[in-house]
Formats: C-alpha cells, sequence, structure tokens
C-alpha cells in the first residue's frame, strides 16, 4: 500500500521521492504551473503551482510529498495570488496574442484564461527585446520569453548542446544562445532539438510553415488548460 | 596574433594556471581578467571556453549576473559611487553629478574617449565614513567636494590608481564600543590549542552550551549546525565564512577581518577540526577587495605558524586551508546556497532547500556556512568556555553582538554590546538626538520609531545581522523606504517571478508616488504586492523586500499620505516627462517643448 496525503480534501497516493506536483497529476489533479515539464528536474521558478501545506506555501514542484500532510491547492485565495504571477508574466514581456503564432497553444495565455484573467492590470514594461531570425529553420522571438528554462534544460540534459542559458539579473534577465555572435544561426540547434519542442511560450517559431491548425481548433481552444491536467505533450503538437 | 590578442592569451592562460584550470574557479578567473582588461572581451571568452572546456553560455551567464563584471567595455576608470540612503544623507547625489559634469560624462554611460564611466552601487560598506565610492573595486571614502574634483583630475591625468594619494582610500575601524569579541586579545593558535585538547566532539558540547547563535541574521544555534554537518556522510566536508555583508548599513564584518582576521581564521579552522574539513573558504564581498592582499598575508602567516597547512600544531591528520573568493557585486550572494553557488563558479540564484548545505552544500557535500561573528566568536568558547560565554547576553540570545552604527549620529562605528541591550542605550551612546526612527539589521530588517526605543537587541526581540541606521527627525522616512526598494529591485537575482518584477513594480510604485500621482489605489497595489513576495517569492530577499515599505506605511503613514494627492486613480504616464526623450535628442528646453496645455492637474 503506498502512502498518501490529501489534496483540497481528497486523498493522493505517491509514490516515494515523488512531488507534490508529480504526485498529484498522476492522480489526474490539475495545479498550475508554467516552468515545470514531467520530463525535467524540476526548477521552482515559475512559482505558479505554489500551494499551501500544512498552512505554509511552498512550490508543489519542489517540495517531496508526505504521509500525512494536507495540502490546499485549489483555492481562491491561492488562484488569486497564481493571477497576480500571470499579470506579472505578462507585463514583463511584450504578449500580443491576437498576433501570435502560437496563440491557442501557448501556456501562458491558457492559463491566464483559466485563471480569468481579464487584463495585465500592472503597467507595461515594454522591453526592449529584439528577435534573432538568423537559423533557416527557427525563429527566435524574446518577446514572449518567460525564463522558465526549460529550453536551458533540454538543452543541456537531452540534446547535450548547452544551446542556452540565462544571463542579465533580476528584471534584467534574458536568454542568450551558445554563440560568440549571440545568434543562433551560429549554434549547432536544429529543428528536431528537444529544446526548440518545450517552450511553453512561442519563444521558438518553426519558419517555413505558419497556421497549419487554424485558430480556434488549437489545443487549449478545445479544452482548457487545467482539462489537460498536464498539456506538455498537448502544446508540442501544434 | 596580434600583440593585443597574444597579450589577451597569456593573461588569461596565466589566470587558468593560478586555478588549477578548475572550472569551479570561473567567477575568480573573470574577475581577474577583468582587473588586467578593464572588461571582459568576448576573446577573453573564447579562450576561457577553450581552457576550461565550459560552454559560452555557462560563462556569459555568470558573467552577465555579477553587477561589477562588464561584458561590454567601460572605462579605465570606473567610479561606482555608493548609493545607500545614508550616502545620499550626506550628499552623494550632488557629488555624482559634479563628477558626472566635471567629466563630460553622463551616468550609468562610458565616456566617449573610454576613460572613465560613472554610476552608483549598492551600499559599499562605508556608511560610517561616507559618502564613499569604489574606482576599480578599491573603496574611496569621505567624499568631499573637493576630494570629487581632485579625482577628477587624477582620471584625467589617467595617473595610475596606485598613485592616488593614499589618504583618499584610508578606511579606518572606529572601534567605539568594545566588549569580549573586539576587545579579546587572545594569541593566534590559542582557541586551538585549547579545543585540540578537549577534543573535537567535545568542542561542539561546548558550543551547544554556549548557546551561541548565528550572526548572520537567522540565528541557528552554531553547535547543531557543526553537529549536524559532522554526522553528515560526504567524501569531503567544508567550512564556509560568509563575509558577503551586503546589507546596506552594515560594516562589521570588513572591521572584524580589519581588527581581528585571526579570530575569523582561527573559528574556521576549529570548525574544521570539529566537523573534519579539509578546505575553507572565506567568501569576500567584492567591495573589500582593498583588504584581499591584507587576508592573503594573515592566511600565509598562520601556515609558517603551522596554524594552517598540513598536521596544524602537530595534530596528525588535522590538515585544513582556507582560500579567499571574492565576490563581485552581488547581495543575494549573501544568502548561504546563492553564496555556494557563487562559489561554485554560478550565478548566484538561491537553490531549492531542503536539501540545506550543512549535508549537501558546496560540490553537493556537507558545508558549514557561518557569519564572520559567528567564527570569531567560536574562538571565544573554544578557549573560555560554553558556560562562560552563556552567562553573557540574555537565556535565548548568549554573548555579544556587534552593531554597524550610522546616519544621523556623532559618533558612527562599531558598538559591542551584550545581547539585551536597548536601542535606547545605543542612540545615547552613539550621540543620536532628535531621532525620528531606527532601521534595525538594515532594509530586510525592521525600522523602529521612537515609541520602540525601550526594545532590545536579541533574537526574542530585535533580532539584527548588525546594521543600525539611525534617522533624524529632518528626514523623510517614504525616501528611506524608497532607496531601499529601489535597492532590492537592483539586487533580485531574476529567478523566481514574484520577486523579479514584483520588486520592479514595487519600485515603480513608490516613484509613481513620489512623482506626485499617487492615490488610494497605488496603496492597495502596494498592499497586494508586498503580499505576494512574503507568500510566494523563492528566498528571503523577496519576503523581505516589503519590509521597509509595510514598517514604515505602519509606523509614518503621514510620509505616505503627503503623496497621495489624488483621490481617484491617476496613470503614471505624464504626457511632458514622455517628451523628454525627445527634448533630449533636440537639445531643446523651450516652453514649446513643454506639454503645458491647460496645466494638466499634477502634471
Amino acid at each position: 500500500m503506498s502512502a498518501s496525503f490529501v489534496l483540497d480534501g481528497k486523498p493522493v497516493a505517491f509514490a516515494a521521492g515523488q512531488t507534490i506536483i508529480q504526485a498529484a497529476l498522476a492522480a489526474g489533479v490539475y495545479i498550475p504551473h508554467l516552468c515545470f515539464h514531467p520530463e525535467f528536474k524540476p526548477h521552482g521558478s515559475c512559482k505558479l503551482c505554489t500551494v499551501e501545506v500544512d498552512g505554509r506555501q511552498t512550490a508543489a514542484c519542489t517540495t517531496l510529498a508526505q504521509a500525512g500532510m494536507t495540502v490546499q491547492s485549489d483555492t481562491p485565495a491561492l488562484n488569486d495570488e497564481r493571477l497576480t504571477l500571470i499579470e506579472m508574466l505578462f507585463v514583463e514581456g511584450n504578449h500580443f496574442c491576437p498576433s501570435c503564432e502560437k496563440s491557442g497553444a501557448c501556456k501562458l495565455q491558457a492559463t491566464a484564461y483559466d485563471l480569468g484573467m481579464m487584463s495585465a492590470h500592472f503597467d507595461h514594461f515594454f522591453p526592449n527585446r529584439p528577435v534573432d531570425a538568423s537559423h533557416p529553420d527557427v525563429l527566435l522571438d524574446f518577446n514572449r520569453c518567460i525564463l522558465c528554462s526549460l529550453c536551458v534544460r533540454a538543452s543541456r540534459d537531452v540534446d547535450r548542446k548547452n544551446a542556452f542559458a540565462l544571463s542579465g539579473r533580476g528584471i534584467r534577465t534574458h536568454l542568450i544562445v551558445n554563440a560568440k555572435s549571440g545568434r543562433l544561426a551560429d549554434t549547432d540547434v536544429t529543428l528536431q532539438d528537444k529544446a526548440v519542442q518545450v517552450c511553453p511560450v512561442g519563444v521558438f517559431l518553426r519558419k517555413d510553415q505558419g497556421f497549419t491548425v487554424p485558430i480556434g481548433k488549437r489545443v487549449f481552444d478545445l479544452k482548457p488548460v487545467s482539462a489537460y491536467v498536464d498539456a506538455s505533450d498537448a502544446i508540442g503538437k501544434d | 596574433m596580434s600583440a593585443v590578442a597574444a597579450t589577451l592569451a597569456e593573461t588569461v592562460a596565466a589566470t587558468v594556471a593560478r586555478y588549477g584550470g578548475d572550472p569551479h574557479y570561473v567567477l575568480q578567473m573573470l574577475r581577474e581578467i577583468q582587473e588586467a582588461c578593464d572588461w571582459i572581451p568576448p576573446e577573453a571568452i573564447d579562450l576561457l571556453q577553450q581552457e576550461l572546456g565550459l560552454p559560452r553560455t555557462k560563462i556569459e551567464g555568470v558573467a552577465g549576473f555579477y553587477a561589477f563584471l562588464y561584458t561590454r567595455p567601460r572605462g579605465r576608470y570606473r567610479v561606482l559611487f555608493s548609493d545607500n540612503i545614508t550616502d545620499r544623507m550626506l550628499g552623494n547625489m550632488e557629488l555624482i553629478e559634479h563628477m558626472c559634469e566635471q567629466l563630460w560624462v553622463e551616468r550609468g554611460k562610458t565616456s566617449e574617449d573610454g576613460l572613465v564611466s560613472i554610476d552608483t552601487a549598492s551600499c559599499t560598506g562605508m556608511c560610517d565614513q561616507g559618502p564613499a565610492l569604489l574606482v576599480n573595486n578599491y573603496a574611496i571614502t569621505r567624499l568631499t567636494r573637493a576630494r570629487v574634483d581632485a579625482i577628477c583630475e587624477l582620471i584625467r591625468k589617467k595617473v595610475a590608481l596606485a598613485d592616488w594619494p593614499q589618504e583618499f582610500f584610508r578606511v579606518d575601524d572606529q572601534l567605539r564600543r568594545k566588549d569580549v569579541l573586539l576587545a579579546s586579545e587572545q594569541a593566534p593558535g590559542d582557541a586551538l590549542t585549547a579545543a585540540l585538547a578537549r577534543g573535537a566532539q567535545a568542542m561542539i558540547l561546548e558550543l551547544k552550551a554556549s548557546n551561541l547563535r548565528g550572526r548572520g541574521g537567522a540565528g541557528f544555534s552554531t553547535g547543531q549546525k557543526w553537529q549536524a554537518c559532522r554526522e553528515a556522510q560526504g567524501g569531503a566536508h567544508y567550512v564556509v565564512c560568509n563575509a558577503d555583508e551586503g546589507e546596506p548599513g552594515t560594516f562589521k564584518d570588513r572591521v572584524l577581518l580589519t581588527a581581528q582576521a585571526d579570530l575569523v581564521f582561527e573559528g574556521m579552522t576549529l570548525c574544521a577540526f570539529a566537523v573534519g574539513a579539509r578546505k575553507g573558504m572565506l567568501y569576500l564581498r567584492g567591495e573589500y577587495r582593498y583588504l584581499l592582499e591584507r587576508l592573503n598575508a594573515i592566511l600565509e602567516r598562520r601556515r609558517r605558524c603551522n596554524l594552517l597547512g598540513g598536521s596544524i600544531l602537530g595534530r596528525d591528520g588535522f590538515d585544513f586551508d582556507i582560500e579567499i573568493h571574492l565576490g563581485a557585486g552581488a547581495y543575494v550572494c549573501g544568502e548561504e546556497s546563492a553564496l555556494i553557488e557563487s562559489l561554485e563558479g554560478k550565478r548566484g540564484t538561491p537553490r531549492n532547500r531542503p536539501p540545506f548545505p550543512v549535508t549537501c552544500g558546496y560540490l553537493g557535500e556537507p558545508t558549514v556556512v557561518n557569519n564572520v561573528e559567528t567564527f570569531a566568536a567560536s574562538c571565544l568558547v573554544a578557549q573560555r568556555g560554553g558556560a562562560w560565554y552563556a552567562g553573557i547576553g540574555t537565556g535565548a540570545s548568549a554573548g555579544t553582538k556587534i552593531l554597524s552604527v550610522c546616519g544621523d549620529c556623532a559618533r558612527p562605528g562599531l558598538y559591542e554590546y551584550p545581547f539585551g541591550v536597548r536601542v535606547r542605550e545605543v542612540l545615547e551612546d552613539c550621540g543620536a538626538t532628535g531621532v525620528q526612527a531606527v532601521q534595525v539589521s538594515g532594509p530586510s530588517g525592521v525600522c523602529l520609531a521612537a515609541a520602540e526605543f525601550d526594545r532590545r537587541i536579541a533574537f526574542e526581540d530585535v533580532p539584527t545581522a548588525g546594521a543600525f541606521m539611525v534617522f533624524d527627525h529632518s528626514r523623510d522616512m517614504f525616501e528611506v523606504a524608497r532607496n531601499f526598494v529601489h535597492f532590492f529591485a537592483h539586487e533580485s537575482c531574476g529567478f523566481c517571478t514574484p520577486c523579479r518584477v514584483g520588486t520592479s513594480l514595487l519600485r515603480n510604485l513608490m516613484d509613481k508616488l513620489k512623482n506626485g500621482h499617487g492615490s488610494l489605489y497605488d496603496f492597495a497595489e502596494i498592499e497586494k504586492l508586498n503580499r505576494i513576495l512574503q507568500s510566494m517569492s523563492h528566498c528571503g530577499l523577496g519576503h523581505t523586500a516589503c519590509n521597509p515599505v509595510l514598517d514604515t506605511i505602519a509606523k509614518f503613514r503621514p510620509a505616505y499620505e503627503r503623496r497621495l494627492q489624488h483621490k481617484e486613480f491617476k496613470p503614471a504616464f505624464n504626457l511632458d516627462w514622455a517628451l523628454e526623450p525627445a527634448r533630449q535628442m533636440t537639445g531643446r528646453d523651450d516652453s514649446g517643448a513643454h506639454f503645458t496645455a491647460g496645466a494638466e492637474e499634477g502634471g
């Protein structure tokens, strides 16, 4: 018999070494998340999966499940704070959903809808982030980057290329590529790289095709992100 | 290869060789390359990449994290004015403006001829003798207009830094009140001899009996920490001394490393004996670069006296040595797990905890991280016993605490008191009159108003890492809080969303209030951001970034209310300010270049 903890009033079984979010996803319970991906080492930076464990807030992706713990996740108070985090991500970058090729297949947008976001609320920062169109197959649009580090981890752990990293600090933190020129064309990145496919937003765009799945029929047009429980597989398909 | 390229190659090769080609020292290598080249050219990163086998992304990621490392050309003279609130109170803003005018350079930019760049930096730890600045990371204190003029002249004449008047670089200890630690006359080796006679486990028991608690602010039991590390399984154990005192208003570690450096190193050696470590590292904040050679000389002397190295004091198998790592301008590295990341040559991002450093620290091995003052105090315990030490201070806070006092007082400097001293007593001793508020333990600490001056400095009442900034009635507490909020926004590491974005939003809101566009709506926004920072941030920096605002709102509300001139929401946007870039570009400032139509309200 496996051990269990209580999540939003219901028992959730877990295996030793599983984090709260891993156990929840396995049990079919959605906890909002952006920087978490089941195939990669948890990062704990977006903080969207913050839950309340025995009265204390902590990230569900980095906290190990323990028998008997009481976890609150789907509460108005937590969802309200998560909504604020999403608003923060929207004003930090330049996100123009109506004209974005990833609209309808973007986890940021989908999570914003799911949490009931009506506007970005805060004043926009409007950072200056030039795009990198140097690569023959991949367009890099840094305007949409939410600094989740998934491409960094995928390139390091799966592709073994270390093609990406975060540089800068604080609000100036930004994604860099592994080339003296700073251009993607001068790296060994290819369309087949996991790093190119794992982005939850629209930083990595395939050049030679667009809108193959029409708007309105994309993964998050069909059902909300919470209904997927873990949408990691779904977003790669569009 | 050109001569310049050949020189660069030699510089990089020599630097890499000095650190045995170990990629964990890449931060130290980058720092040294910058000392030689005035910045870190891309060709230097090419060479490091080849020599160390590190991906370029990793090296650039590190170089981009630290405020004192430059991957774009900067001036040959890189001037950074310390911008703590106490520097502001002493007039640093007029001085920086004056220097920029004298040298024809815009703040934050490099002069056209590449000679000089001028900017601000977070508190450089010279608050008791400010205003202060750093030039190429060397501290200059007691700035006056005359001194700034002299500096401008030296820069114009391209005088080498080594030939500048030594008086400019004078840093005084200003020991105002000594107690058991600052007055200690322990000779090097005394504490170690006592500990060796007692034995490692008995040394830890003595520490536990002393009730010594960590002096970095958190107050964890030192004996328990050492015990846990001793018991932790690992291939090696490490001792780390946290001398990255970046909390604005704190400068006690600087003085301890000047006046009692032997106690600090001996405390680290005691710890090594207790936990079974062979290697120790002292992480010195980059602002204290000027201490590096002296500290290395002391280490060298201790090696000669067999207080470091192999078979210390003749004890077979007791081998231990200490090396000094320099930081490069990152407050967050004062957080112990971020400090360890930095020691490993990485970006100073706090780790997910648990596991804690005592089981999984430097290179994943058991590591004790203690504050400078904690290590020094452990020597007193080793020599005079735990019971004696526990008898000083209060029940929950044994021993003494060193306060670094600055701001509006006649005698700024270091004051060591037994724990339990009242704030009022410190104020009297330092000659502070007409005091409105005291910020204890820096921006992340607590702001005390006059009604609270009978409270005591102790873990159970007002805990502190050491900072004690005094503000008299002439000071605007809103401006104090705004300075601290800017500090946190500048020092956020950028890892987690709430702190990365939240501290900038908070900064913008405080600036909006300052600019006269504040309403009750903004007040509610500030409180909302504070809540998110406190509950969702990854580390203590985010958790405490709202403290100065929360405290000053609670205790000095009129300072805020003066700024809330509007009943209804006002946008931060202002048409006339939006024209400023256009005015700058066209060099115009006449009335036609200003938006004054109907004198827009609040405009």
